[in-house]
């Protein structure tokens, strides 16, 4: 049917008013990254919205019950560990290095992981010979021994725990980058930018990146909550932060040893990493589907 | 009739797909898609380039613009002999020999904005002094390929078929090439569509003297524009020669074939039953 | 006075996925036994969905909003899915579009071939082996044995269609639809496949509905002919009466829109707007909508 524009088409706004918009009304979006607002709020503010100081031990109050049940104190919302130490406020500390890791730990994932996955697609030849031996023998190495050898190396700290998320899982970005750049590549469109007289460095950032980046977004997000849960296995053994500093992973290691006395020291945590793991793949998803003009009909 | 009155020139283009380098020893097979092509496209000219699904039509169009490496043969640009040339001396020529798509869906990227499609190449070749510069004459190709404006700000998927093939007619217009390789860009569209899309390729070249190669399976549709055609099978050029004369007289009994098998909207009952001596069946 | 073998009555339907825009506009159009009956249009016009309709696998987005199909005086809409399952396959069958989609990568095509013979007529594997190999040397296929135990990625576009023709008459339908069964096939293919399936048809008395959008195939092998337009029928009836004087503008100037190998002026006049225009009048589209 013959026609010169598309009828019944809305006037477009700027393009960044159309992103906020596709943004705000994309539900999972909204739950998703208020969510992890929240939790951002909280770690930032953690020393004014937290009830009590997260180390104050009380031997007096200890192992007391949360709120709602017959027995608590209501100065302890969700109850004390063995120690007295109030759970709501080591919950609300540990958001901090919850988030640290996630935040900082995937992007630099994503970073290499992306960069050489890109490289690797795109150039083929001896850099991709190159870059898929090094990813094949790397994933080899087994992750756990890696991770305790690293924090024998470096020490236990936030950095090891980054350390150690960063070196086991940028293998994973750079694959997936890869195959997808070379799917891209395949494209006429790309094609298309090498007639213009683009140069191959140019295409490959300017034209098949953006391309990439739908799938970039899924797997950062996915990252993230694995970067949680790997930092909270971590503190579990007791490879991650030094024991002051509260963490989800050290709560659920002590919680486990009162689970009869005190079952919500492991619940409060447990729910708290189940959210959260939950809230960055909503929101992953979200903004993909937000994000893309592709995917939006 | 001088070699510079040719546009694009090549001689014994050979094309082999697949040749595997080993460590050591020879080079292992390929397969070999174009067996020794000659083609000449003048200035001016719009040139045909017909043939069914493994003529290497498609391959011939895209070794003449060196997106595709040629195992054997020559090509001249202008006077220039560009068969291997390297990376950054092929570059600056691009902008004078463009191509157009068959899938504009897929030759448009799909997360870039129309306008970006169209300014970025102009800004490339510095056709235009500035980004202003650049939006007005992306405004006035835009006016000429009749898009409203409001194209600009949408993505390739947002408009329609007839619409994206026009986008990238605009494309390559805009770099005001010299040569420009059209590959089966009508094969999707309806009929009216294919005729409007037509009629504005047989405009734009007359109006900016663009020489053209149009590829296509389509017999009836090269009739519609071209004035020279080459029919291609299994990767040799099987007759060439004015159109006028190769739809009316035809040589080769594969051409003959190749036109008796085109069913035209007049009852024929001949037509059916009609087997050409040449007819393949198919042994798989 | 036999009444027509399929006879279609006020079809209507819309998408629910675009708001309720109509698809199909009241069509009404009949087969014979033994007619074939070509289904032309551009793309969006409808003749698909009237196709799919026929055989039961309309989209859940597409719903039916008024009409009947009656294939042989039972209405195919008010069947239960028991009875359409027992008519489709071996009393009306489908030649598909796509060779390279229609046959399942995974298995032989002995397999393929015989599983109609087998579930639908009981026959025994050996029955169906050999039912199997005499249609594929009715569609002409040079050493049936090889191709039986070959799977589809060996065997080339024009060879799978041959097979898909032969599935789709091996229960001797009354009525084969075939959907745009040589858009991916090279020309010279083109015509012995239409060749093949006009044989078929002469020979079975099967009747046909050919979906098109190519004039050309229409003339050659439709006895009959239906032109739709945004869902509705334009022009209708036989083949020669309408190439030869169309009675609708659009009909005329899609017939001298298209490019002929032998006119070096055509393919170069688009159907005008006006043309357009008037047929959006005609049917009742609001400027801008569907």
């Amino acid at each position: 049917m013959a026609e010169v524009t598309s009828p019944a088409m809305p006037r477009p706004s700027s393009r960044m008013a159309k992103r906020v918009r596709a943004l705000l009304s994309e539900p999972k979006v909204i739950f998703g990254g208020g969510f992890i607002l929240i939790l951002l709020i909280l770690a930032i503010f953690a020393p004014y919205i937290a009830p009590k100081d997260p180390l104050e031990q009380d031997l007096m109050s200890g192992t007391l019950p949360p709120a709602w049940i017959e027995g608590s104190d209501p100065g302890f919302l969700l109850g004390t560990d063995d120690l007295g130490r109030d759970v709501l406020s080591r919950a609300i500390f540990g958001t901090r290095i919850a988030l640290t890791v996630a935040f900082v730990a995937a992007g630099l994932a994503a970073l290499i992981g992306t960069l050489l996955g890109l490289l690797a697609g795109w150039y083929g030849s001896w850099i991709d010979k190159v870059i898929s031996r090094l990813v094949d023998i790397w994933m080899a190495f087994p992750p756990v021994l890696l991770s305790i050898l690293l924090v024998a190396v470096f020490g236990s700290g936030v950095h090891s725990v980054i350390a150690a998320v960063v070196i086991i899982d940028w293998t994973r970005f750079c694959r997936v980058v890869r195959s997808e750049t070379q799917a891209q590549a395949r494209m006429d469109y790309v094609t298309a930018a090498h007639t213009i007289g683009f140069s191959r460095a140019r295409i490959l950032f300017s034209e098949i990146l953006p391309n990439v980046t739908p799938v970039l977004i899924a797997l950062v997000s996915l990252e993230m909550g694995i970067a949680v849960i790997v930092e909270a296995i971590l503190s579990f053994v007791g490879l991650s932060v030094s024991s002051d500093t509260p963490t989800w992973g050290g709560m659920i290691a002590e919680g486990r040893q009162m689970i009869y006395q005190g079952w919500w020291v492991l619940v409060v945590p447990l729910i708290a990493l189940f959210a959260t793991v939950l809230a960055f793949n909503q929101l992953g998803d979200g903004l993909r589907r937000a994000l893309d003009p592709v995917m939006r009909r | 009739m001088s070699v510079s009155d040719n546009v694009l020139s090549a001689r014994g283009i050979e094309v082999t797909y697949g040749a595997k380098r080993h460590l050591f020893g020879p080079p292992g097979l390929g397969i070999k898609v174009l067996h020794g092509v000659d083609i000449d496209i003048r200035r001016g000219e719009t040139v045909g380039i017909v043939g069914e699904s493994g003529s290497g039509k498609t391959t011939l169009g895209r070794a003449l613009l060196r997106l595709v490496d040629v195992t054997a043969g020559s090509i001249n640009f202008d006077g220039r002999d560009i068969t291997h040339l390297p990376d950054t001396d092929m570059r600056p020529l691009r902008r004078r020999m463009q191509m157009i798509f068959q899938d504009p869906m897929a030759s448009l990227n799909p997360r870039h904005t129309i306008r970006r499609i169209l300014v970025e190449p102009l800004l490339l070749h510095r056709l235009a002094s500035d980004r202003k510069e650049a939006e007005r004459q992306v405004a006035a190709i835009l006016e000429r390929v009749t898009l409203s404006q409001a194209c600009l700000d949408r993505n390739p998927h947002e408009l329609s078929g007839g619409q994206r093939q026009r986008i990238g007619i605009a494309r390559a217009a805009l770099l005001k090439p010299d040569f420009v390789l059209a590959d089966e860009i009508v094969s999707g569209l309806d009929v009216s569509t294919q005729a409007q899309v037509l009629n504005l390729l047989k405009e734009l070249s007359r109006d900016l003297g663009l020489s053209m190669a149009f590829i296509s399976h389509d017999l009836s549709v090269i009739r519609a524009v071209c004035d020279r055609v080459y029919v291609m099978r299994h990767g040799r050029v099987e007759e060439e020669g004015d159109c006028e004369r190769i739809f009316t007289a035809p040589a080769s009994a594969y051409t003959r074939m190749l036109l008796d098998a085109i069913p035209l909207p007049e009852i024929d009952p001949h037509w059916l039953g009609r087997e050409s001596l040449m007819e393949e069946v198919p042994a798989a | 006075m036999t009444s027509p073998l399929l006879s279609i009555a006020g079809l209507s339907a819309i998408s629910d996925r675009d708001g309720g825009a109509s698809i199909l506009r009241d069509i009404s159009l009949t087969l014979e036994r033994g007619e074939v009956r070509g289904l032309v249009g551009e793309s969006g016009a409808g003749k698909s969905t009237i196709a799919k309709a026929l055989l039961g696998i309309l989209p859940r987005s597409v719903r039916i909003t008024n009409g009947s199909i009656l294939f042989e005086s039972r209405d195919l809409l008010t069947l239960s899915a028991r009875e359409l399952r027992d008519i489709m396959g071996s009393e009306i069958s489908l030649i598909p579009q796509d060779p390279q989609t229609a046959l399942n990568p995974g298995r032989r095509i002995e397999a393929q071939l015989t599983d109609g013979l087998r579930l639908q007529r009981g026959m025994s594997s050996g029955d169906a082996r050999r039912r199997a190999l005499k249609l594929l040397e009715e569609v002409h296929i040079r050493d049936p044995e090889r191709v039986l135990r070959a799977y589809p990625h060996e065997l080339s576009g024009g060879m799978r269609q041959r097979i898909l023709i032969a599935a789709a008459f091996a229960l001797e339908p009354k009525l084969v639809v075939a959907d745009e069964p040589t858009t991916a096939l090279d020309v010279t293919v083109q015509k012995q496949i239409l060749r093949l399936i006009r044989g078929l048809q002469e020979a079975h008395g099967t009747a046909v509905i050919f979906v098109t959008h190519d004039l050309g195939v229409v003339a050659q092998i439709c006895d009959s002919v239906t032109l739709l337009y945004a869902g509705k029928v334009i022009e209708d009836g036989r083949t020669s009466d309408v190439l030869a004087h169309p009675r609708h503008i659009y009909t005329k100037s899609l017939i001298s829109a298209g490019p002929r190998y032998d006119r070096p002026n055509a393919g170069l006049t688009p159907v005008p707007q006006a043309v357009f225009e008037q047929l959006r009048r005609e049917i009742g589209i609001p400027e801008g909508g569907r």
